[in-house]
């Protein structure tokens, strides 16, 4: 069933927009990330206009990222205080990313930018994982039935201010929480994303949070920052299809529970390795596309 | 300065005798089309006559181009090059409006029948009608090389049925990722290498409906728009983990 979108100005099949919405939702319910890096390439792909494409998949992530929120919220698996204290950064952050958004595009070399950005921190976040999470599985494979792990003393419990976070079983001070967020706000709005896939590694590995509790509180740390940033395209831009944005999202939100209800039943670590290799796939797929000859070396429009 | 004597000789010393002899009547099966949420490019027939004096004449054969161009933009071609081992955007040159959809239909093979002369002076095929100025320019030859891979320049040959060199039809698609605006159609009569009558009207392509109704609220009203959308979102996103959890119950 063919279908024409408003605003992207083209038709489309609408089952496959379902289909990439249901997708990029399982994804995103499974891991905690919005699934911005994973859905802009795929409109792209299917013929919808960037700029419509970036803008409307913030859309798409508020919706799925809701639907997995109160999916974790039922199963009290967020740690609100947490994200409330990421989302002050990260509002600062969307804030700063969004000039240097503007002044990269002045300079005319804003999707250069953006792919460089993303082929960076994919590859390392994604290679950091899969070493870590391996690891990690190797270690309980080697000690079955060991003595539980003793809390490591990290860096971040030197610095004042501190804060009890209960839900995640942290005392830590709140400045590496705002930290974090001001750096993945502007990242997500320099690559016009959630950033969930730089926030779920840094709540691990920078704040030591239990995986239990990062997706939940990475989602609803998500909402925010998305909602953001479409409201923001929607006004400057006029980039938003609310009509391509509704199909991706039913797709969405149903993948979203699926996933949620699939993150459930597989182990941390494995989650991990999944959600590492991803990412590692999505930015090799980037990183030759920069590489190889194009076949075609003009190119129309904005 | 070329181009105005010969404007000057079809003008005064042609036109006038063979448009007397043979003239162009035509209609399309629609002069609006209605982009709706269902739209998936349309088809529109061109049909028509050729309105006589006199008997047909013997000397030459008659035929009949037909072009439809979609509304003009300016547009920017950038290319690519390599710089520091990787692929990057290193030029951009803004040209001049080309028409986002360009089609020429006629009964026969086209350097059969125009002769570029004729092709120059009516800008018929896209090689003459796209930037004839800028012949030769690498972006220029990009910009129609893009447009014809896209299936939006398109030349379809053979494709308008002459029936007793009287009447004619064809039809055209037009694309499913179709621009809003006005699309001319011209009708051109050639006998002998030169354009004896011409015609020329206009299609009309619009939003309607909710499509239209959208559009115009993301323009005129964009922050209205923008928490409409982030409220569907909500919605939505509440709207199905209550329905799963009604399901598992």
């Amino acid at each position: 069933m063919q279908i024409f979108l408003p605003i992207a100005e083209v038709s489309v099949n609408a089952f496959m927009l379902l289909g990439i919405g249901g997708v990029v939702g399982v994804l995103s319910g499974m891991f905690g990330v919005g699934g911005g890096f994973l859905i802009t390439p795929l409109l792209f792909f299917v013929g919808i206009p960037p700029a419509v494409a970036v803008a409307t998949s913030a859309n798409q992530i508020v919706a799925s990222s809701v639907s997995g929120v109160l999916a974790h919220l039922k199963r009290k698996t967020v740690d609100l205080k947490m994200g409330m204290v990421l989302l002050a950064g990260g509002l600062v952050g969307s804030a700063i990313g969004i000039q240097i958004f503007n002044l990269l595009k002045a300079m005319g070399q804003v999707d250069l930018l953006v792919t460089l950005c993303y082929v960076v921190f994919l590859g390392i976040i994604g290679f950091l994982m899969l070493i870590e999470s391996l690891r990690a599985m190797k270690r309980a494979k080697g000690r079955p039935g060991g003595r539980p792990e003793r809390k490591k003393h990290l860096w971040v419990h030197t610095l004042p201010f501190k804060m009890k976070f209960r839900a995640s079983g942290l005392y830590i001070s709140a400045i590496p929480p705002i930290g974090v967020g001001i750096m993945v706000g502007m990242l997500g709005a320099v690559m016009g994303v959630g950033g969930g896939f730089i926030m779920v590694p840094a709540m691990i590995y920078i704040l030591g949070m239990p995986t239990k509790v990062v997706i939940g509180t990475s989602l609803f740390q998500i909402i925010f920052t998305a909602g953001f940033t479409t409201l923001l395209h929607a006004y400057t831009n006029h980039t938003v299809d609310v009509l391509l944005a509704f199909l991706l999202l039913f797709g969405g939100v149903i993948g979203a529970q699926i996933g949620a209800q699939i993150g459930l039943k597989l182990k941390a670590e494995q989650l991990r390795i999944l959600l590492a290799l991803l990412v590692l796939v999505v930015c090799l797929k980037l990183g030759i596309d920069l590489l190889i000859t194009p076949k075609e070396l003009y190119s129309l429009g904005v | 300065m070329r181009m105005r004597h010969l404007i000057a000789l079809v003008a005064f010393t042609f036109l006038p005798l063979m448009a007397q002899a043979e003239q162009v009547v035509a209609a399309l099966s629609q002069t609006r089309v209605a982009v709706n949420a269902n739209f998936d490019g349309s088809e529109i027939l061109v049909y028509g006559a050729i309105k006589r004096e006199d008997a047909i004449p013997e000397n030459d054969p008659l035929d009949v181009i037909i072009t439809v161009a979609g509304p003009e933009h300016v547009e920017t071609i950038r290319r690519k090059d390599r710089r520091f081992g990787i692929w990057i955007n290193v030029e951009a040159q803004v040209v001049g409006h080309t028409p986002t959809f360009y089609t020429v239909a006629s009964t026969r093979a086209l350097h059969d029948i125009l002769p570029p002369l004729t092709d120059s002076l009516w800008k018929i095929t896209a090689d003459k009608r796209i930037l004839p100025g800028m012949r030769g320019l690498p972006a220029r030859e990009a910009l129609i090389r893009l447009r014809k891979d896209a299936d939006l320049y398109r030349t379809r040959e053979g494709e308008v049925d002459l029936i007793q060199d009287t009447l004619f039809n064809t039809s055209i698609a037009l694309p499913s990722n179709i621009d809003e605006g006005v699309y001319t159609t011209r009708i051109f009569l050639v006998r002998g290498g030169q354009v004896i009558d011409s015609y020329g009207t206009s299609i009309n392509v619009q939003k309607v409906g909710i499509e239209r109704w959208l559009y115009n609220l993301a323009y005129d009203n964009a922050l209205i728009y923008g928490i409409m959308a982030l409220a569907i979102a909500g919605l939505f996103g509440w709207g199905a983990s209550e329905a799963f959890r009604l399901l598992r119950r």
